[in-house]
């Protein structure tokens, strides 16, 4: 595809942020603090449309979240939308809140893939976690229901401080559920995660270790369960290739419409957002002031821009680099080349036992 | 790469389970298969191997039609199918039935 003479890039995936409604608290959520209200939620035939353009635009899969995506009636409605649009749809969800009938109905309509959230193997550490008593039960119920059903099962699996010791109970539970995949995802700090991290932040050793756990689950259950996981990029010497490099890879459709390049852009001051109420999608992804910001690597500056990995961490991720340092066209401080490295290792080191700031409406 | 730890069998029947398909997408230029939030890109011959796992065929079966197909050696195309659907296996991106 190209635009003025411009290659723009071809998107695979769009996050569909349903809604921000939720009925879990989870310290670590990276939606923005300031949450979007019910009222102003798109309705199920934007939603429909915005499925067909991100088709047309070449997307393949939607990702169906939110907050809660079960907090939607017309979920059934919305899965069926992005199977007439020829998208691959995964749900992300809590599974507080979606009974065995709606999973049925969402089966029926079509959905591919449903990955449940599991705050700890632990049940009540799980239930602290989530601000929500129970949640641990309903969870383990909802999940061997998807698999009953046929679908395939993710388990999502935050890992932090207060969990990061069970990552081997927590990937047992995950087998024991009939999940054929889990996701360990070191816990990122945006949004509701930024502002508990001294909360969560595990130690250097404790990190190393859990990587170790994961190799070594990944030998013992090779050919039963898939293990991906997500790095703790605080205590990693390059950053992390952030949604696949500004506006290359994945899109985000906040709840009332606006098209971010990634779930965090929000905090980068002076970017300007286009809403899918007035744009259509594909003028969005090519032309939008917020996809142009940092698409590429034109904008970057010493040491990324002739550093031989910018097309393959593209610098790192913006909104990281604009929370810690101040700048957003920074190198991302995580990576060890950046001349304010010293900023990351010292947030590490920021930890405290204080209670959860849960994440509420 | 290392050798699959399953080993697909001559009477096995394997099939893409639900939630795992194979499309051809003009956007993104050819065969791509769709997984739990993941994408793979497939070549023309992986397209072809996946087209004919259908749960009601045997690997035996499947190699023979591709042997016969593209007139290639029926030892070649074993060992090559085997490899591919062992590896997509042990992803728990096929079944084999």
């Amino acid at each position: 595809m190209t635009t003025n003479g411009l290659s723009v890039p071809t998107p695979l995936g769009l996050l569909a942020e349903l809604t921000h409604r939720c009925p879990l608290g989870c310290p670590y959520c990276s939606n923005p603090l300031a949450l979007d209200k019910r009222a102003d939620e798109l309705d199920t035939a934007t939603w429909a449309r915005v499925f067909r353009e991100a088709a047309a635009l070449g997307v393949l899969q939607v990702h169906l979240s939110g907050g809660e995506p079960a907090a939607r009636r017309d979920l059934p409605d919305i899965v069926k939308a992005a199977r007439e649009a020829s998208l691959y749809s995964n749900l992300i969800t809590s599974a507080v809140g979606l009974t065995p009938q709606t999973l049925a109905s969402l089966a029926d309509a079509g959905l591919d893939h449903v990955q449940i959230s599991i705050q700890d193997s632990d049940e009540s550490s799980a239930d602290h976690i989530a601000g929500y008593k129970g949640a641990s039960v309903r969870k383990r119920a909802l999940a061997k229901e998807v698999v009953r059903l046929g679908l395939p099962l993710t388990i999502n699996m935050v890992v932090h401080r207060a969990n990061i010791g069970r990552i081997e109970t927590m990937v047992e539970l995950a087998l024991s559920l009939g999940a054929s995949r889990v996701e360990i995802a070191h816990v990122q700090y945006y949004g509701w995660g930024m502002k508990n991290r001294a909360a969560l932040m595990p130690t250097r050793e404790q990190v190393e270790e859990a990587v170790r756990t994961v190799e070594m689950l990944r030998d013992r259950h090779r050919g039963q369960i898939v293990i991906d996981a997500v790095v703790p990029d605080y205590y990693a010497r390059f950053p992390k290739p952030c949604v696949g490099g500004w506006g290359r890879r994945s899109l985000n459709v906040t709840p009332a419409g606006r098209v971010l390049p990634c779930h965090a852009a929000e905090v980068i001051p002076g970017l300007e957002f286009w809403n899918v109420r007035e744009h259509s999608l594909a003028d969005i992804w090519r032309a939008s002031p917020a996809f142009l910001a940092f698409r590429g690597t034109d904008w970057m500056r010493e040491p990324c821009k002739s550093c031989p990995r910018r097309e393959q961490d593209f610098g790192g991720c913006r909104c990281q680099a604009f929370m810690l340092t101040g700048d957003a066209r920074a190198t991302d401080p995580v990576c060890h080349l950046s001349p304010e490295h010293a900023i990351v290792a010292q947030a590490a080191a920021e930890r405290a036992d204080e209670a959860y700031e849960y994440r509420r409406l | 790469m290392t050798e699959p730890v399953i080993r697909v069998s001559d009477s096995d029947r394997p099939r893409l389970p639900r939630g795992v398909r194979l499309t051809h997408n003009e956007a993104q230029g050819g065969w791509i298969l769709l997984a739990p939030e993941r994408v793979f890109k497939a070549d023309a011959i992986t397209a072809e191997i996946l087209k004919r796992c259908t749960g009601e065929t045997t690997l035996h079966a499947i190699v023979d039609d591709l042997a016969r197909t593209f007139a290639a050696p029926r030892e070649r195309i074993h060992a090559d199918v085997v490899k591919l659907l062992g590896g997509l296996a042990e992803k728990k991106l096929l079944e084999l039935g």
